[in-house]
């Protein structure tokens, strides 16, 4: 069987269109309507204290990775739809986007 | 030897011939959004990591009328791309159950249940 990384590429595609559809609406929610609204407070301590403990890390990378992934794999596939190739530089912007936005989110969250 | 293989050309506009053609993209480039909300968020982790003064900006920052803009239209294409991906998932996913198929309306159903489940979750997790 040919070598392929599409399963590479697709499983946190499909994760992240998971993720993406579960919980970024709630996010949203808060931080575009409920914080501005003066509904919900995001104190600095609690969201700190959340993303200092290790499993509130791990939620809050894949909250961000997984859609973030997931929304490079699919604009590359729009890209190709509208006509855009499928070519070296499509793929670098989608990936390399996602992949830097990635890594400054583990970054900074190893940080905190 | 080598040939050039025939590529037939694409119209760029392609999609505008048929209403379910817009309504594709329209499910395709939610995820523009959704990627574009996902940099907002990194945006939040590098400011929480710098400290207090720092994530109070970044709040007031997308508190303002032109973040709410922008995240009221992220919001949009979030809850489209939620309904059209569990609209999907029986057909990409399809799930068999004692030799028996399970319906598509009962695959979707869990789906609503889990974004309900997850929503009100976070949403007590961040304090209402």
């Amino acid at each position: 069987m040919a070598r392929s990384n599409k399963p590479l590429l697709w499983l946190p595609f499909a994760g992240g269109g998971l993720v993406a559809a579960l919980i970024t609406p709630v996010l949203i929610l808060i931080t575009g309507v409920l914080v501005p609204l003066g509904i919900l407070h995001l104190r600095y301590e609690a969201i700190a204290a959340f993303a200092h403990n290790p499993i509130g890390k791990v939620i809050l990378f894949g909250a961000v990775a997984l859609p973030a992934w997931h929304a490079a794999h699919r604009l590359r596939m729009t890209a190709h739809d509208l006509g855009l190739g499928g070519g070296f530089a499509i793929k670098t912007a989608c990936y390399g986007i996602a992949g830097l936005l990635i890594l400054v989110a583990a970054v900074a969250l190893l940080a905190i | 030897m080598s040939r050039r293989p025939y590529i037939r050309k694409v119209e760029r506009s392609w999609w505008l011939r048929q209403p379910r053609y817009v309504l594709y993209m329209i499910r395709e480039l939610t995820s523009l959004f959704v990627g574009l909300y996902c940099a907002l968020l990194v945006v939040g982790l590098v400011r929480l990591s710098q400290g207090q003064a720092a994530w109070d900006g970044f709040v007031a920052a997308f508190s303002s009328p032109l973040g709410v803009a922008f995240q009221l239209a992220c919001l949009t294409f979030a809850i489209y791309h939620s309904v059209t991906w569990f609209a999907l998932t029986p057909k990409a996913m399809p799930l068999m159950m004692k030799d028996e198929p399970v319906p598509g309306i009962v695959i979707v159903a869990a789906h609503y249940a889990a974004w309900a489940a997850v929503s009100i979750v976070v949403l007590i997790a961040a304090g209402i």
